[in-house]
């Protein structure tokens, strides 16, 4: 049935919710992403203290040394709400089953050196572990970052995370047969490997490092802003030359995440280092300390992959950093 | 170079694709010791032995994941934008019905946005890859949830009174610190303690309870949106209350000296939960202009039958069912009249309306509850309503005396007679505290320093953190918009401008 | 024991599921309600998926499922060809 009604008495009493309307004006409808970002979390009137931190409330600014008036100015760029994340990661995961139902049915990843496959298992697969850790820092942000800006964006990364490792893995899967042996040597690889050794230890220490937004900056800015050119493009380059170029059209979504999620990364840093003097300066202060940390940690792989040309591609990998840096309003 | 041999690829199973996937991917930390990277998992006392036997049937990797899950939104916001394009709140049965959707999306809502960030909590907390999978899963699934129902509810704010202010008013109104209160519970307890009472008691074992009825009752009153997001949120629940009955088992299959732990909070959080759901009975019963099944049909069916065979399954690790089934079962055939007793009491300080039953429909009450509504509750219904004809509709003047534990005013009566209000207390500390019922009361006596830091809404009124003393600086302070979001249904500005719509549906007919 | 039950969707994919699971289940008892169909059965339920595939006439994975499920009781069991819901899935307690 439909119904005819005047329009004119059907003229919607309000555009938007009203915690919406006191940030962008009640005079126009908002997005779906407003709607459904704004003041999601609650702020006070709490009734217990959690029993796992009692010296704090259960979600309390204090947890990080930033300080912002507004923490909503953390706003996503993408404007990720869930429904658009995850369409959005389901088509990128359409375009790479592609890629892995190919490599699969051609048995393509054979017609790779056996030197390279060798280092590919060596620097590639081990990053499972570097990317759950990822995947658990930024759990760690949605849990106790402040303000629903911030957390729910950390949220979709936390399971990007999860999904890279996944795809890490497959690799992996591609390259054994299916028997799971690489896997197992590659955690051995990210355990004991004088060559990972620099990566876990600054994964670990992430783990333990109270202030959420310091762990931010480490992982999101300094740890994958050196590692995913590093291993997604000059690796993977190196690879084209010596035969591994199969390889690349199943790490096509990492870069495409790279490019997107460092979008989001950075304008949340701007947004903080824009309030005042002095987060600007934290946010300085880590992320060169990170930057200089995360160089020195990949050092050792980028060694074995890249040789003497070593040194030359992590100076731009540090200088492009750098710039970005710049940008977003942080002395570098 | 010499190229190796085509590897011959095994087809993996479901289960062995995912456990490459999954297992091992977390490791023993060495540069920091465990406990500093996983600080939480000890102190409630859980032991546990071997994360790795951790078993999830769902098996869900974030290929299938985001592939199911997109599927799902696509469909869901093709129908949200149709509603909306097609003014679907026309086809409601009633606008009545739109009270039970604002008690949802002030109520309900900011619990699953408390959910998301509570399931991240154990998501970054526990050791074991598995479990903590599923529950980062569940945490952005509750994220999912919240944001969906902003959405769907957004249409209805834009025509409707008292959908306009969820958050805020969640954290302020008398009667919604009952679900606050309980999730923040869950939510400040310890990790296991968490998935215990979201998980198991909440969603394994009472949820059904919410969503079920609410959403067909959504479906037989015309709300197609609410039927929608509803069934879409209902299918992450499968998975969710899943989690709920392994993590049970989980615990009880690790370490005897965990079943009387997980025993203490199945009893406390079937309580807590059981007084949460005080609110579904009244909407049940009352808010729906057609009705599906009674609060007493819901509460056999989902409580009383599958219960039984839930605590039959767990009695082999001497799970026993949770303390004080028994005065749920009593109170069933009396719990939703009492409960909208008190929101018809209090009209004047809520931000939905209120109304008494019609005669048709306190004839359904009456063949529902033959035992105790003719009894009990239709001479008070005639009463109030003789008093609203005289034009003395009677509103209760005083705060009421909240319950310390779920913060319900004082208005349940005693197990075995329905004519008297329960009242317990105790001492903590040289002050006494107040209860509604002895399952409140042991709930309090346990933990009692968690207890006295209750945020009671009526107690800070008096203590002038509620914008002041007169009811309409507090309600302000809520951003209730007095005589438009509050008192009776009759008279409202919504009824108005849905008997507007109705008349010129009359007009124009198709 | 006690019964085990599985809720789903009326949509035509969930119809067809329920179709499903009727023929694999005798046994099973179904409650049609406004928007929802509750099928419940005394232990245990299972559903095939080539039951599925006969009645759908494609593929079909058993994940899939997640699309039309709105409530379960009883423990999952779930591989590549099957989906179950039993009480009792061990017999007795392993506590280590
Ligand atoms: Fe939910
Ligand atoms: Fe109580």
């Amino acid at each position: 049935m439909t119904i005819d009604i005047r329009t004119a008495t059907i003229q919607p009493r309000r555009q938007t919710y009203a915690n919406v309307a006191r940030r962008i004006g009640a005079d126009k409808p908002a997005s779906r992403y407003e709607e459904s970002m704004f003041d999601m979390q609650a702020t006070g009137e709490f009734h217990y203290r959690p029993t796992w931190a009692p010296e704090y409330e259960l979600f309390d600014a204090r947890r990080t040394v930033i300080v912002l008036d507004d923490w909503h100015v953390l706003r996503d760029p993408r404007q990720f709400y869930y429904g658009t994340y995850t369409i959005t990661r389901s088509r990128m995961m359409e375009a790479s089953e592609k890629a892995f139902a190919y490599a699969e049915r051609r048995g393509s990843l054979s017609a790779v050196s056996d030197q390279w496959t060798e280092l590919a298992r060596h620097y590639l697969l081990p990053l499972r572990h570097y990317e759950w850790g990822a995947n658990m820092n930024n759990c760690n942000i949605t849990d106790i970052g402040f303000g629903s800006a911030i957390t729910q964006a950390a949220m979709f990364a936390t399971m990007d995370r999860l999904g890279i490792a996944q795809i890490v893995s497959r690799i992996g899967l591609l390259m054994d047969g299916g028997t799971g042996t690489s896997l197992t040597a590659a955690k051995q690889d990210w355990l004991e490997h004088p060559s990972w050794q620099g990566l876990r230890r600054a994964m670990e220490d992430l783990f333990v490092e109270p202030d959420w937004f310091q762990v931010f900056v480490a992982q999101n800015f300094a740890l994958d802003g050196i590692l995913y050119p590093l291993v997604y493009r000059a690796f993977d380059d190196e690879g084209q030359k010596q035969g591994g170029g199969a390889i690349s059209p199943l790490t096509e979504f990492m870069l495409d995440w790279f490019d997107e999620t460092s979008r989001w990364v950075d304008a949340v840093m701007a947004a903080a280092a824009k309030e005042s003097e002095a987060n600007a300066l934290h946010l300085s202060d880590w992320a060169a300390s990170w930057t200089a940390r995360a160089r020195q940690a990949l050092e050792p792989l980028a060694t074995e992959v890249l040789h003497d040309r070593e040194g030359e591609v992590l100076d731009g990998i540090v200088d492009d950093l750098a710039a970005r840096c710049r940008k977003i309003g942080l002395r570098a | 170079m010499n190229a190796m041999p085509p590897l011959k690829q095994r087809k993996l199973s479901l289960k062995e694709r995912y456990s490459h996937l999954t297992r091992g991917l977390g490791w023993e930390t060495t540069y920091q010791p465990m406990d500093k990277v996983f600080p939480y998992v000890s102190y409630e006392g859980i032991k546990i032995h071997d994360w790795e036997a951790w078993e999830d049937p769902f098996r869900l990797t974030m290929d299938a994941y985001w592939k199911y899950q997109a599927e799902k939104e696509r469909k869901l916001y093709a129908v949200i934008e149709s509603f909306a394009q097609n003014n679907g709140h026309l086809n409601i049965t009633d606008a009545r019905y739109v009270n039970a959707l604002k008690l949802f999306l002030t109520g309900v809502s900011p619990l699953e946005y408390s959910a998301h960030r509570g399931y991240a909590h154990v998501g970054r907390h526990f050791v074991g890859a598995g479990p903590r999978i599923a529950c980062q899963m569940q945490a952005i699934d509750e994220l999912r949830h919240a944001q969906t129902q902003m959405h769907t509810m957004s249409h209805y704010n834009k025509f409707f009174d008292g959908l306009h202010d969820a958050r805020h008013m969640h954290d302020r109104v008398w009667y919604l610190s009952v679900p606050k209160s309980f999730f923040e519970d869950a939510c400040s307890a310890g990790p296991f303690e968490f998935l215990t009472s979201i998980s198991f008691s909440f969603e394994y074992v009472l949820t059904n309870l919410l969503f079920v009825p609410f959403m067909s009752g959504a479906a037989y009153n015309g709300d197609m949106a609410t039927v929608t997001f509803g069934f879409s949120a209902q299918s992450d629940e499968a998975r969710h209350m899943t989690l709920g009955l392994e993590i049970i088992k989980f615990m009880l299959e690790q370490d005897e000296g965990n079943v009387p732990i997980v025993q203490r909070w199945i009893d406390k959080w079937f309580w807590r939960g059981y007084r949460l759901l005080g609110l579904v009975s009244m909407m049940m019963d009352y808010m729906l202009p057609k009705r599906i099944m009674s609060w007493a049909e819901a509460w056999e069916m989902y409580f009383e039958q599958a219960g039984d065979a839930l605590f039959e399954d767990l009695s082999r690790y001497g799970i026993r069912k949770p303390k004080y089934h028994e005065v749920a079962s009593k109170e069933k055939h009396r719990l939703s009249h009492e409960v909208w007793s008190i929101f018809y009491n209090y009209t004047h300080a809520a931000a939905f309306h209120t109304w008494l039953p019609t005669e048709d429909e306190m004839k359904w009450l009456s063949a529902k509850y033959p035992d105790t509504f003719d009894k009990y509750y239709r001479p008070r219904f005639k009463c109030w309503s003789e008093m609203a004809a005289e034009g003395k509709r009677f509103y209760n003047p005083t705060l009421p005396q909240l319950c310390t534990t779920c913060q319900i005013p004082m208005g349940f009566t005693e197990p075995d007679d329905p004519t008297t209000i329960c009242f317990r207390s105790a001492e903590y500390k040289g002050e006494r505290y107040h209860f509604c019922s002895d399952g409140c009361k042991d709930i309090f006596c346990y933990e009692p320093e968690k207890y006295v830091q209750s945020w009671l809404p009526v107690h800070q009124i008096y203590m002038g953190n509620c914008g002041g003393a007169e009811v309409k600086d507090v309600l302000d302070w809520y951003h209730l918009n007095f005589g438009v979001d509050n008192f009776d249904y009759e008279g409202s500005p919504d009824q108005k401008l849905w008997d507007e719509w109705q008349a010129q549906k009359a007009a124009n007919p198709v | 024991m006690g019964k085990v039950s599985i809720t789903l969707q009326n949509t035509d994919e969930g119809r067809m599921l329920v179709d499903a699971i009727v023929a694999d289940n005798p046994a099973a008892e179904v409650s049609r309600m406004p928007a929802l169909t509750k099928i419940d059965c005394e232990d245990r339920l299972s559903l095939r998926r080539e039951t599925i595939e006969e009645r759908i006439g494609r593929r079909y994975d058993l994940q899939e499922l997640q699309l039309s499920l709105i409530s379960l009781a009883g423990n999952v069991e779930e591989d590549d060809d099957s989906f179950t819901l039993a009480w009792s899935r061990g017999a007795s307690p392993k506590h280590s």
